[in-house]
């Protein structure tokens, strides 16, 4: 299968292994990625912020770049969210709107990509040690994706996995809420950082980069050496 | 940044600050959970319970019109005045011309946060009455002349200890650290009021059309002595509370009590349908229902939030909210806290002004989905964010969205800004934490990552190279 | 223009824009088939007689409430002497019907009787109310009662022992049963009042700590004769 790439564009700055990653597991599967370069934001940045015209500018772009894609793999469920979701809502009664939800149709989170549209649950990876996974609540709620995320960490070789308490709260990240209200964000973290603290966890894995700075920032402060990995990163492994 | 938004800030600070505080909600909630969950369970199918709870909520609210007046005409054909409060002023001046009419000397009064809402202690007690809370909880915190700290439990920030404290600077009691001997005190206490109030204010959770009668739930009985004692009972009802079946009660009844405080019923739920009726042995010679508008009519003619209308007031949404567990009650400085408190104020008490609550959420979205008649609260939440920039765009976020599209809709530019925060962190990092700092309200509390070396799609490129 | 008036403008011209119907998140369509009855969602009940005053007895105990099978008005007045000893009643509340009557009589304690209307204070000062109902829901553990059936509103709330007399044939499922058989048993006469009581007044508000007896009564007991 040709699939194309939707690299959010915090992961394209600050975590481009992770991208790496993701190209990795898929071509271990035997399918072909495309990396349309094109592409920037999904446009959620303005659109969380209520400026819905200038997200649908930026969303505009992105739904031209994918326009002649078959299959969008998107390395993230808040983005994912973004497109499969708020995509269909902002291009409401407006002349793109059929492209707006095509583009839904066929964009995938990639735990929902292998699970639900390939249905591989063992990617042959191989990873030990104790892990803890976290739900990016985009990833739960927008797109229901409680298991697909589990079932893949189950199937990895010498990695044991240990449900945090409240692995479904937020991690306090919200986008610009992270910014508009430090100390509420700051807060949820540290809520969320005791919980994956109680685990006894040494790695600490979503299936959204973002979650993982917030969580990563609020651990660096409080000098904890928990380890922060994207899905697609531990799934890489062999 | 207005005053509400500003106070709501620093108390959020505060709040946040207050590790102690903010762990006592946690635990106070623990056991909710636990016992929500486990009745949630006992039902057949709760989520087609929600479904079917959600499409009997949005056909009452969408006949609304036809459903009150059914319910209006039901109730005054059996002796009750019914009154059309269209603002809080209104309701205000209505009650106290009963109370008025009456010459009540004491006014004993069950849980409403509809009350709350158009103040009617404050109105009341103006006047020169004495009003009594006659719900514990209700009680405690109007003995500490505080608001309710959430829509259902109103107490639940205080310890024994303080409450144990209140009573003893406030009734006098002896020092207690034993809930039991606390909830005596407060009985002894009201028991007194119940037997001399001669009028009784309540609110409604339902408002059946089908056979005009208030529905009231709770668990202390307070309601039930506070519509039973007195000569006069008013209810104030806001017009959204209305279901259109008797029958309907046989699902809101579990449903409210199973989300709201994981019971799989309360252990009071009573139908009023008028004063006492001849041949009854006791019962208010009048009853008097105030059905509220105030500006729920402009929340009605929202299509898209319409919905928000269908709220049980169950609490539920508070108890899940992460935002709500780190800021506690007080913070929002609202009558309805929580997540249906920050979709709603805006459209009761203006959209400028409140839109700092819907600006306060992560969007995570826990509240929607425990919703028991599916309120797609987080999503109203972005409308209001939306509908405030439509509004009134903020002018230095404006500037920053139009960069921000300029940017994004040009590759090249993005590859290069990218760059460019390559070459301009190390700068960054000199002042991290200063004022000087960018990402002062990031950095302040968390680390910030750097950086990549190489973005993805250079990677990419150099990936693809032969 | 009336403030009735005013208000009901104000809904209809709101109205004017329908509503997406919530079922349907997609957007399609305008309607959606509601079930005939929520029963189908609710916590499930047995079939039979036996298996429903079980499940009675279950929940009504989960709810701290005493439930007990009696064999005759005999029986009851009886039990409620022991209930008496124990609690110190020197009076209880009551009014006049087919199942309090001969159980008072056993019971013999000084009364006071509702029926005609009362002194709020000789009811507050009484140790039991004693009353019938118009159905006991399995589902639930909870007693329908109304002021006919119940000696007005405070007679089952204020004193803190309620007792209540029901019969075996008052036992219904659920609550759509229970609120079907008070509708077609008034018509549209229905009482001013009509309470489902689920156990014994109570309170979390002290750190959601369960008390029982915040202002109504302490202990619920529920007899039921043949
Ligand atoms: S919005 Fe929903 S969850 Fe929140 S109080 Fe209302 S009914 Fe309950």
């Amino acid at each position: 299968m040709k699939i194309t790439l939707f690299i959010p564009c915090f992961v394209d700055q600050f975590y481009p292994q992770t991208g790496l990653s993701l190209v990795r597991v898929l071509e271990r599967l035997g399918h072909t990625v495309d990396y349309p370069e094109a592409q920037t934001c999904c446009g959620q940045p303005a659109f969380n912020s209520g400026y819905w015209d200038e997200a649908r500018a930026v969303a505009e772009r992105q739904i031209a770049v994918f326009h002649d894609a078959e299959i969008v793999v998107i390395a993230s469920g808040s983005c994912g969210a973004m497109v499969k979701v708020f995509y269909p809502e902002l291009f409401q009664g407006h002349p793109r709107e059929a492209e707006a939800r095509a583009l839904a149709a066929k964009t995938f989170e990639f735990s929902d990509f292998l699970v639900n549209r390939l249905g591989v649950l063992d990617v042959g990876a191989r990873f030990p040690g104790r892990a803890t996974f976290h739900d990016g609540c985009h990833g739960l709620r927008e797109l229901g994706l409680k298991n697909p995320p589990r079932q893949l960490l189950q199937h990895v070789r010498g990695l044991e996995l240990v449900e945090m308490k409240e692995a479904e709260t937020c991690c306090g990240f919200g986008g610009t809420f992270a910014v508009k209200f430090p100390m509420i964000s700051t807060a949820m973290g540290e809520v969320k950082c005791a919980s994956i603290a109680g685990t006894g966890a040494d790695y600490v894995i979503s299936n959204d980069s973002s979650c993982l700075m917030q969580i990563r920032g609020v651990l660096d402060r409080q000098g904890k050496s928990v380890k922060t990995l994207h899905l697609a990163d531990v799934l890489a492994q062999t | 940044m207005n005053a509400h938004a500003r106070t709501f800030n620093e108390a959020a600070r505060q709040q946040t600050a207050d590790l102690r505080q903010r762990a006592w909600i946690q635990t106070a909630l623990s056991g909710y959970y636990a016992k929500r969950d486990e009745f949630k369970n006992r039902f057949q199918s709760w989520p087609a319970a929600r479904d079917t709870a959600a499409a009997i909520k949005w056909e009452a609210v969408n006949h609304l019109d036809r459903y009150l007046d059914e319910f209006a005409s039901r109730l005054e054909a059996r002796g009750t005045s019914v009154f059309w409060a269209p603002d809080a002023q209104a309701a205000r001046d209505y009650i106290v011309g009963v109370a008025r009419e009456h010459q009540v000397r004491s006014i004993i009064k069950s849980k409403s946060m509809t009350a709350e809402e158009i103040h009617l202690n404050d109105a009341l007690e103006q006047a020169g009455f004495e009003v009594v809370e006659s719900d514990l909880g209700e009680y405690i915190v109007q003995l500490r002349h505080e608001p309710p700290y959430h829509l259902v439990f109103p107490a639940m920030h205080l310890t024994r200890q303080q409450i144990s404290n209140l009573f003893h600077d406030r009734l006098g009691s002896a020092p207690t650290d034993n809930p039991e001997d606390l909830t005596m005190i407060a009985r002894r206490v009201m028991r007194r009021k119940y037997c001399e109030a001669d009028m009784g204010i309540s609110g409604a959770n339902f408002a059946i059309a089908e056979t005009g009668m208030i529905s009231i739930t709770e668990n202390e009985g307070n309601a039930r002595l506070t519509t039973s004692l007195p000569k006069v009972h008013v209810a104030i009802v806001g017009i959204e509370k209305v279901l259109p079946r008797l029958s309907d009660l046989a699902l809101f009844l579990p449903m409210l009590a199973t989300a709201g405080a994981g019971q799989p019923i309360t252990c009071y739920n009573t139908l009023y349908g008028g004063p006492r009726q001849p041949g009854e042995p006791d019962g208010p010679e009048e009853f008097h229902v105030v059905l509220l508008d105030n500006r729920r009519t402009e929340l009605l003619a929202d299509a898209e939030q319409r919905e928000a209308l269908h709220c049980i007031r169950c609490g539920a949404c508070l108890n899940v909210c992460p935002i709500f567990k780190n800021v506690g009650g007080h913070s929002y400085g609202t009558t309805y806290q929580g997540p249906i408190g920050s979709v709603i104020t805006p459209h009761l008490r203006g959209l400028q002004d409140w839109k700092h609550l819907s600006q306060a959420s992560s969007l995570c979205g826990a509240c929607t989905e425990t919703c028991p008649v599916k309120i797609n609260l987080h999503h109203h939440l972005l409308h209001n964010r939306r509908n405030a920039v439509r509004e009134r765009p903020a002018r230095f976020e404006k500037l920053i969205q139009t960069a921000f599209v300029f940017v994004m809709r040009r590759p090249r530019l993005y590859e290069w800004i990218g760059r460019f925060g390559r070459i301009l962190q190390p700068l960054q990092r000199l002042v991290r934490g200063t004022l000087l700092d960018p990402l002062r309200a990031w950095t302040k509390t968390r680390s910030f990552p750097p950086v990549a070396e190489k973005s993805f799609r250079e990677l990419w490129r150099e990936r693809k190279k032969p | 223009m009336n403030n009735r008036e005013i208000i009901l403008g104000r809904i209809r011209e709101a109205l004017k824009i329908a509503a997406p119907h919530p079922a349907l998140h997609d957007g399609t369509g305008t309607t959606t088939p509601l079930p005939a009855s929520p029963q189908k969602w609710l916590p499930p009940v047995g079939g039979t007689l036996e298996e429903q005053i079980e499940l009675f007895r279950r929940n009504a105990e989960d709810l701290k409430a005493e439930f007990r099978e009696c064999t005759s008005a005999n029986e009851a007045g009886q039990y409620l002497k022991k209930l008496a000893l124990a609690g110190g009643w020197k009076k209880i509340g009551r009014h006049s019907g087919e199942l309090t009557d001969p159980v008072a009589r056993e019971l013999g304690l000084p009364e006071v009787r509702t029926d005609g209307g009362y002194a709020v204070n000789d009811l507050e000062s009484c140790d039991a109310g004693l009353t019938e109902c118009e159905a006991l829901v399995a589902q639930t553990g909870s007693v329908l009662v109304s002021a006919p059936s119940a000696g007005g509103r405070a007679l089952s709330v204020l004193p803190p022992h309620h007792v209540v007399l029901a019969r075996r044939n008052q036992m219904v499922p659920d609550l759509t049963a229970a609120l079907q058989r008070v509708q077609e048993k008034f018509k549209d006469k229905f009482p001013s009042f009509l309470s489902f009581i689920s156990g014994p007044s109570r309170t979390g508000d002290i750190e959601r700590i369960l008390v029982l007896g915040a202002h109504g009564p302490k202990k619920l007991t529920i007899l039921l004769l043949p």
